[in-house]
């Protein structure tokens, strides 16, 4: 057995994260962790890297009983993760970064010893290559986009040569292609005799994937399952303890009149040129691409953080100049969820209360005096909408679960009734229940005449969802599909460049 | 791209010494030039410490009343019989002492620096007066003062030291494991905890070692002199973290290097005698100062908005190109 957890528990100021989990690991297997956001995956996780301490139960690692565990005894002993959140040094460039993963136990082992940082510019790309991307890694690790930050944790910990690896919603932020080559290097560490803890909502992967599953609900082992006896059914059953259809809730609406048009939209900062689209009232207009394909970057310049230099918006038939977030924001009531919620998107410090209502105080406020009582109703009408598990609306962003956080962050925006929603990757690590939540709540706002662009690499989610599809690819638009004759394969086809697919 | 500041600089002080060339070049006369590295001998001790409490993200606002009681306990701990050698150690470790208190406190009893090292600034500088009463110490042993050698190979001596102390650290920093702990604690401190990194340890590192440089500045400056006063030090802590973060290190931590803050220091210690030679009034030198440290602070702005556009466009090039 490489690890060997029994009755792990933990527990946060009152709230009971694990409540008595065992979980092992055998050499050459990946070992799938599923469970609702919030059912305690991360925290076991945190644990078994040494990251935090359980309050009881026992823990071996490479057959080893271990106390006083710290990360960097974790990784002595062959434990490498990728943890949900990138942990990388943001002034430090690409190599930097993975060097000091690769090369050091922490400056605890020899802190006199010299570091070769010139040398492992060479790694760092093979490292990269392996994980499937091309950065470079000279690049400040600051620059990086989500989906490029995890792909250099992906690197650091394919670097580690570890015997365990554990992967915490790995592919959360990556597209299609980057999820291939991911499984790619998860079979042949496999082969080679590693085990790997793997943990996603996607439940399809895990299907595909996994050789057993493990079952979380509210900090307690559900049910270990060997492969053949889990299909995506039987784990949503598990997880959530009832019948959850996957269905997407599209409700096909009569359009409105053209709220937002593009027109050769360019904008050389943000690397994309000649994007015309337009997107109705009550349109959910999908955004696909590869990672790095300018989605991000187009909404970006229509949200006015790298304005435009080339074409026009027009908003309301009119031509309109977007120079910053705020003009944005107030003048041309559009709304951003932004791909980076730790980055970007909640304030961690801040509860979740004023997260949710920070973008329309004016909705809860009376000449400039916040009403308590109302921020609280609306906060709660969302919480228990979108089942963000805590137990109160006055819990600090920073001390949900990864999903739970994105579920307010996308809260934040639900409760404004903007003119034009933009939702980068909206459902990003959310768990399979809220996910569906999530579009009603997004047909909802159709039926109120909210025009949305809905950017995201979930493939099912912008064909199940989407009334068009535009596809990005390599900072311009590749094509536009129809609902009737958008299909997964055409989207990707696109998507990676092939001519003429529309 | 990341060198920068390290250049700009370098062609301010070029520029400041073109004009000492045209306008007064007695500015360059080796007594004056002497002077001035002697007179800027503590700020460039004491900015190597701060230069790593501030790539940790905190900041120490105390070592200017550290100077001071540590020049005292310098004369005393001479005076008291111990051989110079040995009390200049001696200094250093009774300020590695105050160094740990303010780094226990900050990194342990987790309160905030600038809190803790206000907290110890008035402690020390008002028991220093309290204690002293305000005298001087005097009557000091022969062979304290410039280590009971000639001035000239004293100063040999302490120059040749701080040029080794600088390099040493600008060497460690770049190279050592030790010295990556800094920006990684200062850069993203739950990062460094997960990579194994003590971020706690490294704060209390960095506080314990700008004490035990403090330590040795004092030391280096009072034996320059007869006696030792008990006000050594005043506003010592505004001239070393102005020249820290002129030197491009980023206040909030995780950025910067040992070059731009010896450039800082130069700069902005070259101002005030420079404007004397001019015959400027005195009264600029605050005046160009604040100038100066406002030109840094806007850099650092307009460089990082620049440099993320940039690097976002530079990602979609690449994936063009491989596309
Ligand atoms: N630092 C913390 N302080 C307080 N509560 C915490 C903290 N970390 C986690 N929790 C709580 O512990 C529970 C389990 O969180 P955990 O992050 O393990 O969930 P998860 O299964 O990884 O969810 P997700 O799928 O959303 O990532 C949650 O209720 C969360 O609010
Ligand atoms: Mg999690």
């Amino acid at each position: 057995m490489l690890l060997e957890a029994a009755g792990i528990r933990k527990s946060f100021a009152g709230v009971h994260a694990l409540r008595g989990v065992s979980f092992d690991l055998r050499p050459g297997e990946v070992h799938a962790l599923v469970g609702e956001n919030g059912a305690g995956k991360s925290t076991l996780v945190k644990i078994i890297a040494g990251a935090q301490t359980a309050d009881a139960g026992s823990l071996r690692v490479a057959g080893q009983l271990v106390e006083h565990y710290t990360p960097a005894m974790a990784r002595a002993l062959g434990v490498a993760v990728v943890y949900q959140q990138p942990a990388l040094f943001p002034h430090l460039t690409v190599a930097e970064n993975i060097a000091l993963a690769l090369e050091s136990g922490g400056p605890s082992r020899g802190l006199w010893r010299r570091v070769d940082w010139r040398a492992s510019d060479g790694r760092a790309r093979e490292l990269l290559a392996r994980a499937g991307c091309v950065i470079d890694p000279r690049r400040l690790v600051s620059s990086l986009s989500m989906p490029e930050q995890q792909l250099v944790e992906i690197a650091k910990a394919i670097g580690a040569r570890s015997r365990v690896l554990i992967l915490d919603e790995p592919t959360a932020s990556l597209g299609t292609r980057e999820a291939e080559s991911l499984f790619g290097v998860i079979d042949s560490l496999r082969a080679a005799g590693a085990g790997i803890v793997y943990i996603s909502h996607r439940l399809e992967e895990i299907v595909r994937i996994a050789d057993r599953a493990t079952v979380l609900r509210d900090g307690q082992t559900v049910a270990t399952l060997a492969r053949g006896a889990f299909g995506p059914a039987e784990l949503i059953r598990l997880m959530v303890g009832r019948e959850i259809s996957a269905i997407f809730p599209k409700c096909e609406l009569p359009l409105g009149e053209v709220v937002l048009e593009t027109r050769a939209l360019g904008s050389r900062a943000a690397g994309i040129r000649d994007v015309s689209l337009s997107v109705r009232a009550g349109e959910i207009l999908g955004l696909a691409g590869l990672g790095g394909s300018g989605r991000t970057e187009f909404a970006e310049t229509l949200f006015g953080l790298t304005p435009a230099d080339a074409g026009e918006i027009l908003l309301g038939g009119r031509p309109v100049r977007i120079g910053s977030p705020s003009e944005a924001i107030h003048r041309h009531r559009i709304a951003y969820l932004p791909e980076d919620r730790c980055r970007h998107g909640v304030v961690l410090e801040m509860p979740i209360t004023a997260n949710t209502t920070l973008a329309h105080l004016e909705a809860v406020s009376r000449h400039g005096w916040l009403d308590n009582a109302a921020e609280r109703s609306l906060t709660r009408g969302l919480v228990e909408r979108l089942r963000v598990k805590t137990d109160s609306l006055y819990t600090p962003a920073g001390a949900l679960s990864g999903g739970n956080q994105q579920k307010v962050a996308l809260a934040r925006w639900l409760g404004t009734r903007p003119a034009v929603l933009i939702l980068d990757e909206p459902t990003q690590g959310v768990d399979v229940g809220s996910k569906s939540e999530i579009h009603a709540l997004m047909t909802d706002l159709a039926k109120q005449g909210v025009a949305m662009i809905m950017i995201s690499s979930d493939l099912p989610e912008i064909v199940g969802m989407s009334d068009r599809i535009a596809v990005m690819h390599r900072g311009s638009l590749a094509g536009i599909l129809n609902r009737g004759e958008a299909t997964q394969e055409r989207v990707l086809s696109l998507a990676l460049g092939a001519a003429g697919a529309a | 791209m990341r060198r920068g500041r390290e250049v700009a600089l370098a062609l301010a002080i070029l520029a400041v010494a073109a004009v000492m060339a045209l306008g007064a070049p007695g500015f360059f006369r080796f007594e004056n030039q002497r002077d001035l590295v002697m007179a800027n001998m503590p700020v460039a001790i004491v900015a190597l410490g701060m230069t790593l409490v501030i790539l940790t993200g905190q900041i120490d606002i105390s070592v200017g009343s550290q100077f001071a009681v540590l020049s005292v306990a310098a004369g005393v701990l001479a005076k008291s019989g111990l051989p110079t050698p040995a009390a200049a150690v001696a200094t250093c470790l009774a300020g590695a002492l105050a160094g740990a208190l303010n780094g226990a406190l900050v990194a342990y009893a987790r309160i905030p620096s600038i809190v803790v090292t206000l907290a110890t600034m008035v402690a020390l500088r008002d028991g220093l007066r309290w204690v002293t009463q305000g005298a001087w110490v005097q009557d000091l042993p022969p062979g304290f003062q410039w280590f009971g050698q000639s001035q000239a190979s004293s100063e040999a001596l302490t120059f040749g030291a701080v040029v080794l102390l600088v390099a040493a650290f600008a060497w460690g920093l770049g190279n050592l494991a030790a010295g990556r702990a800094f920006y990684a604690a200062g850069s993203n401190p739950e990062a460094a905890r997960l990579a194994g990194i003590d971020p706690a340890r490294v704060v209390f590192a960095a506080f314990t070692i700008t004490g035990a440089l403090t330590g040795l500045a004092a030391f280096a400056n009072a034996v320059r002199f007869s006696q030792i006063p008990s006000n050594a030090g005043l506003g010592l802590e505004l001239q070393v973290i102005a020249a820290v973060i002129v030197g491009g290190v980023a206040v909030t931590g995780g950025q910067g290097s040992v070059a731009g803050v010896l450039e800082g220091v130069i700069l902005l210690g070259m101002i005030g005698p420079a404007l004397i030679f001019l015959n400027i009034s005195a009264y600029w030198e605050r005046a160009i100062q604040g100038a100066i440290i406002l030109a840094a602070v806007a850099l650092d702005h307009g460089k990082a908005t620049r440099a993320l556009r940039r690097a976002d466009a530079a990602a979609l090039e690449n994936h063009a190109q491989r596309a």
